[in-house]
């Protein structure tokens, strides 16, 4: 034990008045408590939202074995806290601890953060808040930790720019290595905190904020961005490691119920489908495969010590794994005495899906969730993602007669050029769906349509789309809340004022940094949570910042402005995303990647790591 | 098939986990220990498993019990071996025995638990021993729970203060379906917050 935790005791009055206090108190199977002094570097990860969600999380899973399997260096994690608990703790003056050894966040080396998508912003500047440390990075003096940040949010890192001391961007395995090595180091040299995060400016893949000065035009527009220090480098290309490391297969086991309660083992990263809005299949370019022997090794290694009951495999496009078909009979050879669960999810709409699904499941329960995402041929040609209808009809009619009684189908609304008659037609395809079960399965057929709202991403061909006003939307919704209702149908769909919020910071600039804190400090919280969510405190915070929320929204971007995370690489160049972008405008299809190479720019970046491996280990093909 | 009942102790890392949650746990580590527990028939097959009695969240004990079914036929040493090995902290087997299966389901037979109370050190004690002869000697003790009214005192089988460092009360409640005493109750009975206290279940007594 040591000087700086939190008395058990003094959390232990409080929590008998709180929620579901098995939140606060770790001591889950498989956390790694060392003793604080037998480490050099002390890092906590901070997963900004409650227990329940934060805990799953694949990444800080990730790191935290990565990081735990140092001897000079200890992690420890810490989540926010639920509205009763943060007032217990402000009351108790009890400030944000870590779950292993219950010390406070701000006795840390590194405070950091995994931030998957921007609604946790302000729970960002809430757990630093509740942490005693000061929000803003300026502010922070020698003994308070470098506040670092990664996550897929973070590759348009200008936003949370004033708060954060250094981004992480891209795949944190090899990096978080040299962040510890770079700190260890300025530690032992008495270097002081100004000299600790330049230093850390010299790792590839980190980028510091405090060393470069946005400019803007006259209308407000993104200039450019300077270099305050001329070590800093221009760009900032994402890491990526070249082969994929070993997964994680000591997960924390919770004692209490979250969100996912499995193992989860990533089969490859990346995406070669090219859907022009899908910022995942950008940003985790190339694919990379783990090898079906070793997905079966780490499963049975990750079984035996946690003792979970369920296993998901996750990827983007789980039907493209090269060995899918080998992997799922082996498993259910080997696991299917268990009583395990086995999700599979981000399935191609063909019947061999269904073939797959029916493998895995002894026992059907649940539903079949597949994603069209847009109902007219044009539609699909200008998001790519090009579906028969024939073949969704098929593959449904497949599912409702295999014994699945619901089927969900994912759709989106809201993408670039739709018109209300491709609208229209996500509500015929739905009939014509149901219409298909029925027949099979008679009245129990169920559908349920989710119907998201298209959100413009940065470094996506569409990140020049504008985003539909919010009548359009609400015109968009309720034609399809007329007619997707009845018996079996079911429909949920987002709220067009959050996703009004997630689009202006999606694409914003360091100017919304105010808005953020100002949004916070007017009581913002948890706004990826539907019932948190305050539509009229954002709203009012960016009146009081004097800026238009529709500037980053429904603006329509010229196609040769500059962006404000243009210095983030995410190895795509952007001339090939303006191609595709504009390619959308015709109605053109980008073939999937497998098939050809279309010259992303991938290879080219990162040619080095490339030729560190076999060339099968990337699914990309040498270019024609 | 065997029947086999544990003798556990919960400890502060479980404190805050309820009953549906330690079912979870515990199915866990039958899984972490390779030990196969039969499962129900019928749509959704659950492990055969049966937990005494509920201990409230936020306090430890010394005597939990659980019964579960196991489709082989393994030795308690070799059982126990491999729950030991599998076990996650918080946990402390501390005794395995096989039970007959035709014996009822275990949260039938228990009648009463027994809780130990440590006070904080900054309660003040005196005057205690007043207080509880003041309940003692009273006809009943109306109170009201989720709504409902109920008599306290005869739930209350034992209930003695030992004045040593520190200072605990031993109190044995009924606890059958229908007449459950909460400890937390009878200290806000006596005047105590009990959230400066702490509460261990110190045993339950069976039927049989």
């Amino acid at each position: 034990m040591n000087k700086k935790n939190h008395s058990f005791s003094k959390l232990k009055k409080i929590l008998p008045l709180v929620q579901k206090p098995g939140r606060y108190v770790g001591g889950e199977l498989n956390q790694v408590r060392k003793d604080w002094n037998s480490a050099e570097t002390h890092v906590a990860l901070v997963f900004p939202d409650i227990y329940d969600i934060g805990l799953p999380n694949l990444g800080i899973m990730i790191l935290y074995e990565q990081i735990n399997n140092r001897q000079d260096a200890l992690c420890e994690r810490a989540y926010m806290p639920w509205l009763d608990m943060e007032i217990a703790m402000r009351n108790n003056d009890i400030s944000l601890y870590s779950l292993e050894s219950f010390v406070p966040l701000s006795e840390f080396d590194i405070v950091g953060f995994t931030i998957p998508y921007e609604t946790l912003y302000t729970n960002v500047l809430n757990a630093l808040d509740l942490a005693r440390i000061p929000i803003h990075s300026d502010q922070r003096n020698e003994n308070h930790p470098i506040v670092i940040a990664g996550g897929h949010a973070v590759f348009n890192p200008e936003p949370v720019a004033p708060f954060i001391d250094a981004f992480v961007i891209g795949e944190g395995e090899e990096v978080i290595h040299e962040v510890i090595d770079c700190v260890r180091e300025s530690k032992s040299n008495n270097a002081t905190r100004a000299e600790k995060i330049h230093s850390l400016a010299q790792i590839p893949g980190v980028y510091i904020p405090s060393l470069y000065q946005p400019e803007y035009n006259d209308d407000s527009t993104f200039k450019a961005l300077y270099q305050a220090e001329n070590d800093a480098p221009e760009m900032i290309l994402k890491r990526i490691c070249s082969k994929l490391p070993p997964p994680p297969t000591r997960f924390l086991v919770p004692s209490i119920d979250v969100v996912h309660n499995r193992v989860a083992l990533e089969v490859m990263r990346g995406c070669t489908r090219g859907c022009r809005f899908c910022h995942a299949g950008i940003v985790t370019r190339p694919v990379r495969e783990r090898a079906a022997a070793d997905i079966l090794n780490s499963l049975e290694i990750a079984l035996k010590n946690t003792g979970y009951e369920e296993i998901a495999l996750l990827s983007l496009s789980s039907s493209d794994y090269t060995q899918i078909q080998e992997l799922v009979e082996t498993i259910v050879e080997r696991f299917s005495e268990r009583n395990l669960t086995i999700s599979l999810p981000s399935l191609r709409i063909e019947s061999f899906s269904v073939d797959l699904m029916q493998k895995l499941k002894g026992v059907r329960q649940g539903g079949f969730t597949l994603a069209p995402e847009a109902a007219s041929d044009r539609m699909r040609h200008i998001i790519n993602k090009p579906i028969q209808v024939d073949q969704l009809l098929n593959t449904a009619r497949e599912i409702y007669s295999r014994g699945w009684q619901s089927l969900k189908l994912y759709f989106m609304i809201g993408q670039p050029g739709e018109t209300i008659e491709d609208v229209q037609a996500i509500a015929d395809l739905c009939k014509l769906v149901i219409a298909e079960g029925r027949k099979v399965i008679g009245k129990r057929a169920n559908l349920h349509a989710g119907i998201s709202t298209f959100v413009p991403k940065p470094h996506t061909p569409f990140q020049w789309a504008t985003l539909d006003p919010l009548p359009v939307v609400l015109e968009k919704q309720n034609l399809l809340k007329d007619q997707l209702r009845g018996p079996g149908m079911k429909m949920t769909w987002s709220n067009p004022r959050e996703t009004i919020l997630e689009a202006a910071l999606s694409r914003g600039d360091r100017n919304l940094a105010r808005v953020i804190e100002t949004a916070w400090r007017n009581g913002a919280k948890f706004d990826a949570w539907q019932d948190q969510f305050n539509y009229n405190v954002w709203m009012d915070a960016f009146d009081a910042c004097e800026i238009d929320p529709e500037f980053y929204t429904s603006r329509l971007r010229k196609i040769d402005e500059a962006f404000p995370w243009d210095h983030i690489h995410t190895g795509v160049e952007k001339r090939y995303l303006r191609n595709e972008f504009l390619k959308s405008k015709d109605e053109k299809l980008t073939s999937d990647c497998r098939e050809s190479c279309h010259a992303c720019g991938i290879l080219t970046e990162f040619r080095g790591l490339r030729r560190k491996e076999p060339a099968d280990i990337w699914l990309c093909p040498e270019r024609a | 098939m065997q029947r086999l009942r544990i003798t556990y102790s919960k400890g502060n890392e479980l404190m805050f986990t309820g009953n549906l949650d330690m079912q979870k746990v515990w199915e866990r580590t039958f899984r972490r220990a390779d030990l196969e527990l039969a499962y129900s028939q019928g749509f959704h097959p659950q492990p055969r498993m049966h937990q005494a009695c509920p201990l409230p969240l936020g306090f430890t004990s010394e005597n939990e019990l659980v019964d579960f079914w196991l489709n082989s036929d393994e030795s308690i040493t070799e059982v126990l071996r491999k729950l030991k090995s599998a076990l996650q902290p918080g946990i402390t087997i501390l005794d395995l025995r096989p039970v007959s299966m035709e014996r009822k389901a275990l949260q039938t037979l228990v009648t009463a638990a027994k809780y130990r109370v440590f006070f904080d050190e900054e309660v003040d004690l005196d005057g205690i021993e007043a207080l509880l002869t003041n309940l003692k000697n009273k006809k009943n003790c109306i109170r009201t729970r989720r709504g409902k009214e109920y008599d306290l005192l005869p739930l209350i089988q034992d209930i003695v203060f030992v004045n040593e460092k520190p200072a605990y009360l031993d109190v044995t409640l009924s606890a059958v379906a229908g007449a459950t005493g909460r400890p937390e109750e009878v200290l806000d009975e006596l005047g105590f917050d009990f959230t400066e206290t702490s509460i261990i279940r110190t045993g339950l007594i069976l039927s049989e």
